[in-house]
């Protein structure tokens, strides 16, 4: 078996998410867990800009300058949805309303630390949006993200080198070469993808 | 140190007539709170009124900073801002402020965007400062009052208050009440609570009575001026961001 690529990533998230769920979708990556939930899952999708019940891409006609998402594309409303004011939809996520964020990420302890908004790299302009609010906010966290930098370096690390977005907060790790359970008692690898588990855990030092 | 109240002479909403007559009097130095998520809900007309204007050394406090060269951007490429506060100032066509940052011509404070949205809320709301989870163990909680509270960490956020805040609705009555479109409602509720004058855009103002009071977003009370741009300018979003 091959490693995934992100639409078998995204399939294998949208997979666990219960039905009914709340949840929020971060920007880049994530987005295409969309593509993958069931139609009669009953899955409301949260944009932290202020709605719930956020639907598929605008296209053509529907686009409307008003009507975007997080990653500001414009996107549809579903029967249902609701509008609300900024201040509202991060108490939303702070006040642990959202069943399910799902983030991109440049690294992720083995402790459950994210490090997701910025390189630190000189002329790197940081950009936090609402990374630190999800991150704390949503009762569980998923990572979705490659398991290893283009130079082969793993972004499963038993301590982010990068700024952090927030401490102890994310729960799984899908990968295109496995899932990957964040606990109490360290990493538990789910499935792998394209690896032996003895190669994967050679690799990440586990 | 006490706030300013708003003075009674200032209490009941004017209609103005031109963005430019709705943005007179912001002095050198305000703290300028702007609506909008990228181009969504930004109160282009008023910015535009606002540079022309020509106040200078600004404070702007946005979720962003910018988006090609219209709107916010084009304040910040007129000179006119000294410091920036947001949550996500790169984005795919913010070259005015990426320019400006990286010359080391403006200040940049990065806020992540629940802060942001509960700072401006707390300063409208009267709140002295509130333990928030958010950034806590990042660098944005770094060398804030922390405080242990049921077991998590929380550092100690103050509130963001505005001199002025501009800001986009749908339409208003000419008492002020606003209802907004859509995700375009995003900052301004709680802008417009948080600033000593608050200025709003809308497509149409109408007379009392024509809002159903069970959708008013806005009250009046929080809106000292508004002014109708009945075709606004639709700025195209080249950017992705958060």
């Amino acid at each position: 078996m091959s490693r995934l690529d992100r639409a078998g990533i995204a399939k294998l998230v949208a997979a666990d998410i219960p039905p009914g769920s709340y949840v929020n979708l971060g920007i880049g990556q994530p987005t295409l867990v969309a593509d993958h939930l069931a139609p009669d899952s009953g899955v409301i999708l949260h944009t932290e800009n202020g709605m719930l019940g956020m639907g598929r891409a605008a296209d053509g006609d529907e686009v409307d300058p008003d009507l975007i998402n997080a990653g500001k594309v414009p996107v549809t409303e579903t029967p249902g949805a609701s509008y609300f004011h900024h201040a509202d939809s991060f108490a939303m996520m702070r006040g642990g309303h959202l069943d399910v964020c799902v983030l991109g990420a440049f690294q992720v302890s083995f402790t459950g630390d994210l490090a997701n908004w910025h390189t630190g790299g000189p002329g790197a302009i940081p950009a936090v949006g609402g990374a630190m609010d999800l991150a704390i906010g949503a009762k569980q966290v998923y990572v979705m993200m490659t398991l290893f930098t283009d130079s082969g370096a793993p972004k499963l690390v038993p301590s982010c080198t990068y700024p952090l977005t927030g401490l102890r907060c994310v729960r799984r790790v899908y990968t295109d070469h496995g899932v990957f359970l964040l606990g109490e008692d360290g990493v538990a690898i789910r499935e792998t993808h394209g690896i032996g588990e003895a190669d994967l855990r050679d690799r990440l030092g586990l | 140190m006490t706030r300013e109240r708003r003075s009674a002479a200032s209490r009941s909403t004017q209609v103005h007539e031109s963005a430019d007559e709705a943005v007179a009097g912001v002095c050198d130095g305000a703290t300028v709170l702007v609506g909008g998520f990228g181009t969504a809900g930004q109160p282009v007309e008023l910015i535009d009124a606002l540079r022309r204007c020509g106040a200078k050394d600004l404070t702007i406090v946005s979720n962003n900073a910018g988006n090609g060269s219209h709107g916010l951007a084009a304040l910040l490429a007129a000179g006119r801002v000294r410091r920036i506060v947001c949550s996500f100032p790169r984005q795919k066509d913010s070259h005015v402020f990426d320019e400006l940052y990286r010359s080391g011509r403006i200040e940049l404070e990065v806020v992540p965007q629940g802060n942001l949205a509960e700072r401006l809320r707390a300063a409208g709301a009267g709140i002295g400062a509130f333990y928030c989870p958010t950034g806590v163990g990042t660098p944005l909680g770094q060398g804030k009052e922390t405080r242990t509270i049921d077991g998590r960490d929380h550092v100690l956020e103050f509130p963001i208050h505005g001199d002025v805040a501009l800001i986009k609705a749908q339409q208003a009555d000419t008492l002020g009440n606003l209802v907004y479109r859509k995700t375009a409602r995003n900052f301004g509720p709680v802008m417009a609570t948080a600033a000593k004058l608050t200025v709003a855009q809308v497509l149409s103002v109408t007379e009392p009575g024509s809002l159903d009071p069970e959708v008013v977003v806005t009250p009046g009370i929080y809106v000292d001026r508004v002014v109708a741009c009945p075709s606004p300018a639709v700025l195209a979003e080249e950017g992705a961001g958060g």
